[in-house]
């Protein structure tokens, strides 16, 4: 050693590892605009596909005229759904157990439902050609009203399940029903709501929206007639798991089915399912020899494929008079449009809606979900959330405001009198789950003390009594929120999708100069896995993150994973990554144990090498460990330097978070400005704070628009209403609230590295944060609930309907 | 999303545009900023064989003063209406209007004669030009005629411009020194048409509101002149009951649609509110 040797924080600092706020390497492609997307791809010969889609909700197809459309020059083809039968790929399956129609057989079921697929030289021969294509229908009553969809002469939906009475999740109670889901002890619950001094009862609907990422769902199929190998670009967040169904459905060995997403603009849960596109643009080129394009349009990403949430939730919570909760129930409608396509996991049909007892010590609980069939399109996507727990989160903490304003108690004291107690973790809830870990006092008092809580509502009385008096016609808000979330799907032994169990994995090499490749089964659509995953491995085996190359989305090479969705990144493949780091390590050691002649046990690690155990200058780094694995025998070694690992989790994470939202209304419009809000999250360890701060502004931002306005509206006949961007709300800038962003850190005890995922945090927290900031703003008028999405005119409704206007 | 086949021309003078559009009649339309129509082209909901594109028109662009009148060609960009001195000193509303007009983007592109004379009733232009009585000078096959804005607007899409006609240039005549205008406008964002938009210009003499001129945006087929609710202000030094008064005639002339922007009745009642409110600014302003 000399003046020369770097220091120990120098050799720490030049990694990069975790607690780094190393910046994007994506970011260098994405913001010149060199990223490679699907429409990118460009193959020789390649033709484009189009849809005719269904004018109407419901109506039965008495004749599609293709002749004219096939006239076309230019056109290769267009398909319909006698083309697929022979197939047996007219309908598809869901990954909810149902069947989906690929190409609508005999009727239509929902307005925009792809009727038949045109292939054509380009897309606007493409484009033309749909337009020539005759479809004759006879018009169905619409069913769009889910609270009507079980009455006795609701309109029969489904025809090609008309007599299947057993359905994936056990019985159907009509030919409309889906399924039938509960949970909990529902004897327990009526006895605490029979005897309990208070209790509340509110339905909340928690409105239908839509992911909308900036790149919409496309693919480009290439089927090799000659070799047999199919080849598949698109935009998927699960890309082995298309392999595999592609496989099971065509036939074609999964050997020779090649799955490659390359960058992907944006999911959110959008790009986890399977649609009709995908399928027609393989079958097109099965049958032409010829690759196929699919590229959707924002109209039509919005109105067929993944709508999110539409659930009609009544909650009922019973508590003592001074506020400790005593049991919860939750009866939920679920609207799932025409096919049953939620992406949960297989057993989980309504997602991990069981979460809904929240943060709170909650000692008895029911939850009963039925699902039903309407004329609208079909989804249920986890919207940048694991599966329903926004919904859940959403119902609790609506239900916790609205039993603090009955009880006349503080709903900030009314959480901290019935938050899980640190020392309860591990904590089994009432509804079958066991939180990992957690500290909901700490940071719900570090929230309230940096927000000023008390001074806020000080000055809310005082804003209230001004109103009151006619000073002002401004009221204010305070919206409180504290999520509990439940990530990280999950453990094999209660998640699967169709069958494969929900591991995640890694496969590292380290190349003999000491750089290496991670390659994982996750996908990422904006969430910077180049960046944090090598971070992982650079704090793990010692190499800067700068040498780690980090590779996804390509099915030959990368290792079996189940993807990116549901905040499971981190949680399992992350994990996977410190496992199969650790691998290595075990194997570096014994090979420095070899160069440093000791005994393997007397070696410490430290930082990027070995060093022998009271010698800190004999030592060796991870490059010399490299070198020799590749360049000389070690005894009883194998040459090389690799390691996969395919992770399964013992358990999920649970991150939580305390969200604090001011907001001023104006009564005479309805518009409501939000003046501050505050994030605290705490995702366990921190792998790279300038990422999660990114992943907050951004799920934040995503949870002001659904709380504030962003729709999927259907009108009585069925149409969907304002499915483009001038009318589907996405903020821009100018709208967007500043974002102020805090942490605590609780660890999760059985992650590798601590880890608990933070991507979709801010949206499940944030809201129900917007939603009470406005119910609070109105609840001293005598509001108790106002549904969202809470847009200027339902505010300003809302403000109408408690005769707020009449002063004016 | 892929408009059908259109041919492409591009003139270079009014002359030659007039002499295409007229020998193209019905199925070919002027193209000036392309911010309404293409997108209906997008959607096919227009489907246009010809689309003539009055970019290559220098005679259509810019700002000037003629005697008390100020004249803006029809190609002028929103933009330009911004940055102009001229209108910033003369016709102050005009840039007020453009600042909330679509977003930065689309005003480098969108121009005061696609908002003008496009006679979508979502536009902001013509409520603002009401109430300043501008007028559009228009060409056609019979040469140039000049039509009142508060005459020019029949029907969502439908104006006084009759097939082959194409607006040239809008005149707005002399305000009084030490007007008061605003233009208040509620959407949901940036970019979106007006849930209701009210422009007000008037004048004050010893705190007397002299003269004043109304018109409210995207609450009716058209831009609507509200004739009452100004007869209803003038006299008054601005009390709250003449104004609730004056609020209340917009609201009665108003007939917006139900849409995603809000209920008929919340759209009528912001026309109100919008009302009221642009009237106490420009009233401050005088």
């Amino acid at each position: 050693m000399n003046d020369l040797t770097p220091t120990k924080e120098q050799r720490e600092a030049r990694l990069e590892g975790m607690g780094c706020k190393r910046k994007r390497v994506e970011d260098i492609r994405f913001t010149q605009g060199k990223g490679n997307y699907v429409d990118d791809i460009k193959l020789p010969g390649m033709l484009f596909g189009d849809f005719v889609r269904s004018t109407y909700a419901h109506a039965r197809i008495k004749r599609i005229d293709t002749s004219k459309a096939k006239a076309l020059p230019g056109v290769r083809a267009v398909l319909t759904a006698d083309d697929l039968k022979p197939l047996n790929l007219h309908y598809m399956p869901t990954l909810a157990g149902d069947v989906a129609a690929v190409l609508a057989d005999e009727k239509v079921l929902f307005q925009n439902q792809e009727v038949a697929f045109v292939v054509a030289d380009d897309r606007y021969i493409a484009a033309d050609a749909i337009e020539l294509v005759e479809v004759e229908y006879e018009e169905l009553e619409p069913l769009t009203n889910p609270f009507k969809a079980m009455d006795a002469d609701a309109p029969l939906l489904r025809e090609d399940i008309k007599g299947k009475m057993e359905g994936a999740h056990g019985p159907r109670k009509h030919y409309n029903h889906i399924f039938n889901w509960q949970v909990g002890d529902r004897e327990a619950a009526d006895d605490i709501f029979a005897s309990a001094p208070v209790k509340t009862k509110d339905t909340y609907w928690y409105h239908r929206t839509h992911p909308s990422p900036l790149e919409t769902c496309q693919s480009l199929a290439s089927y090799d007639k000659v070799t047999g190998h199919l080849t598949i670009y698109g935009t998927f967040q699960a890309p082995h798991v298309v392999r595999t169904v592609v496989s099971m459905l065509s036939g074609i060995p999964e050997s020779k089915v090649h799955v490659i997403a390359p960058d992907i603009g944006g999911g959110f849960g959008n790009k986890v399912g399977v649609y009709p596109g995908y399928v027609c643009s393989i079958v097109a080129s099965i049958v032409l020899g010829k690759p196929v394009k699919w590229v959707e349009d924002r109209m039509e990403n919005l109105s067929t494929t993944s709508f999110a949430r539409d659930y009609h939730m009544t909650t009922e919570l019973a508590s003592t008079q001074d506020g400790k909760i005593l049991g919860m129930r939750c009866y939920v409608l679920a609207d799932h449009g025409a096919f049953d396509a939620c992406a949960d996991p297989t057993k989980w049909p309504a997602g991990f809606m069981n979460i809904c007892t929240g943060s709170y010590g909650i000692p008895v609980a029911h939850l009963e979900v039925d699902g039903v069939y309407t004329n609208k399109a079909s989804g249920g996507v986890a919207y940048r959330c694991s599966f329903r727990v926004t919904e859940a989160v959403y119902a609790i903490e609506r239900a916790v405001e609205v039993l603090a304003q009955k009880l006349g108690m503080d709903s900030a004291d009314l959480r901290l009198k019935n938050f899980i107690r640190r020392e309860q973790f591990p904590y089994k809830s009432a509804l079958g789950w066991e939180y990992d870990s957690g500290d909901y006092h700490l940071a719900m008092n570090k929230a309230m003390e940096a927000v000023g809580y008390r001074q806020l509502r000080a000055e809310q009385a005082e804003k209230r009594a001004a109103f009151q008096r006619g000073e002002t016609r401004e009221v204010m808000g305070i919206g409180v929120s504290f999520f509990t979330e439940i990530v990280g799907a999950g453990p094999s032994k209660n998640c699967d999708i169709l069958g494969v169990g929900m591991f995640d994995s890694c496969e590292i090499r380290i190349h003999p100069t000491g750089s290496a490749i991670a390659r994982m089964g996750t996908k990422s659509q904006g969430q910077g896995h180049e960046t944090t995953y090598a971070q992982i491995v650079a704090t793990e085996l010692g190499i800067p993150a700068d040498q780690i190359q980090v590779e996804e989305g390509n099915t030959d090479t990368a290792p079996y994973g189940l993807g990116t969705y549901g905040s499971r990144s981190t949680p399992v493949a992350g994990a996977a990554i410190a496992m199969a780091s650790r691998k290595i390590r075990a194997k570096m050691q014994m090979i420095a144990a070899h160069l440093l002649e000791v005994h393997h046990n007397d070696l410490d690690w430290d930082i990027d090498g070995y060093q022998v155990k009271g010698l800190p200058e004999k030592r060796i780094g991870v490059k010399e460990i490299a070198w020799a694995a590749y360049h000389q025998p070690i005894p009883n070694l194998e040459p090389g330097l690799e390691a996969v690992n395919y992770y399964d989790p013992p358990n999920m994470t649970y991150p939580f978070g305390a969200y604090f939202c001011v907001m001023d209304i104006d009564v005479d419009t309805g518009a409501a400005k939000v003046r501050r809000f505050y994030a605290l999250d705490d995702c366990g360890t921190r792998i790279n704070p300038m990422i999660i701060e990114g992943q907050v502004h951004g799920g934040l931002t995503e949870a002001f628009a659904v709380a504030m306005g962003q729709e999927i509206r259907y009108d009585a006949a069925g149409n969907v209403m304002g499915a483009s961007f001038m009318d589907f709300f996405v903020p821009t800038a100018v709208e967007t609230p500043h974002w102020e962003t805090d942490f605590t850190v609780t660890p999760s005890p059985h992650h590798p590295i601590g880890a608990k995922g933070v991507g979709e945090s801010p949206h499940v927290g944030g809201v129900p944060c917007f939603s009470n900031a406005v119910n609070d703003a109105l609840s001293f008028c005598g509001s108790v609930h106002i549904d969202m999405p809470h847009d200027a005119w339902r505010i300003w409704e809302a403000a109408e309907k408690l005769g707020l206007h009449k002063a004016a | 999303m892929i408009p059908g086949a259109f041919t492409y021309h591009r003139p270079k003078s009014i002359d030659e545009a007039a002499a295409l559009l007229t020998s193209l009649g019905e199925e070919a339309r002027p193209l000036a900023g392309g911010h309404s129509l293409i997108p209906m082209m997008k959607l096919r909901m227009a489907t246009p064989e010809h689309l003539v594109d009055l970019a290559g028109i220098p005679e259509l662009k810019g700002v000037c003063q003629n005697g008390g009148d100020i004249i803006i060609g029809a190609m002028t960009t929103q933009a330009e209406l911004i940055a102009s001195e001229l209108l910033a000193a003369q016709v102050p509303i005009l840039r007020e209007t453009s600042l909330v007009i679509a977003d930065p983007q689309i005003r480098y592109c969108g121009t005061l004669g696609g908002n003008v004379a496009n006679g979508d009733p979502g536009n902001d232009m013509p409520a603002v030009m009401m109430t300043l009585d501008a007028r559009y000078t228009i060409v056609g096959e019979k040469g140039r005629r000049v039509i009142p804005s508060r005459e020019f607007y029949q029907g969502a899409y439908y104006t006084a411009l009759e097939p082959g006609e194409f607006l040239v240039s809008v005149t707005i005549p002399a305000l009084p020194d030490g007007h008061g205008f605003a233009y208040e406008k509620m959407k949901r964002k940036v970019g979106d048409y007006a849930t209701a938009a009210a422009a007000v210009v008037l004048t004050k003499k010893d705190g007397v509101i002299a003269t004043c001129a109304l018109a409210l945006t995207n609450v009716g087929d058209t831009a609507l002149f509200a004739e009452e609710a100004a007869q209803i202000l003038i006299g008054s030094r601005l009390d709250a009951a003449s104004l609730a008064r004056a609020a209340a005639a917009a609201e009665a002339i108003a007939a917006p649609a139900t849409d995603g922007r809000g209920t008929a009745a919340y759209r009528t009642s912001i026309a109100g509110v919008m009302v009221a409110r642009a009237v106490r600014r420009a009233f401050e302003r005088a």
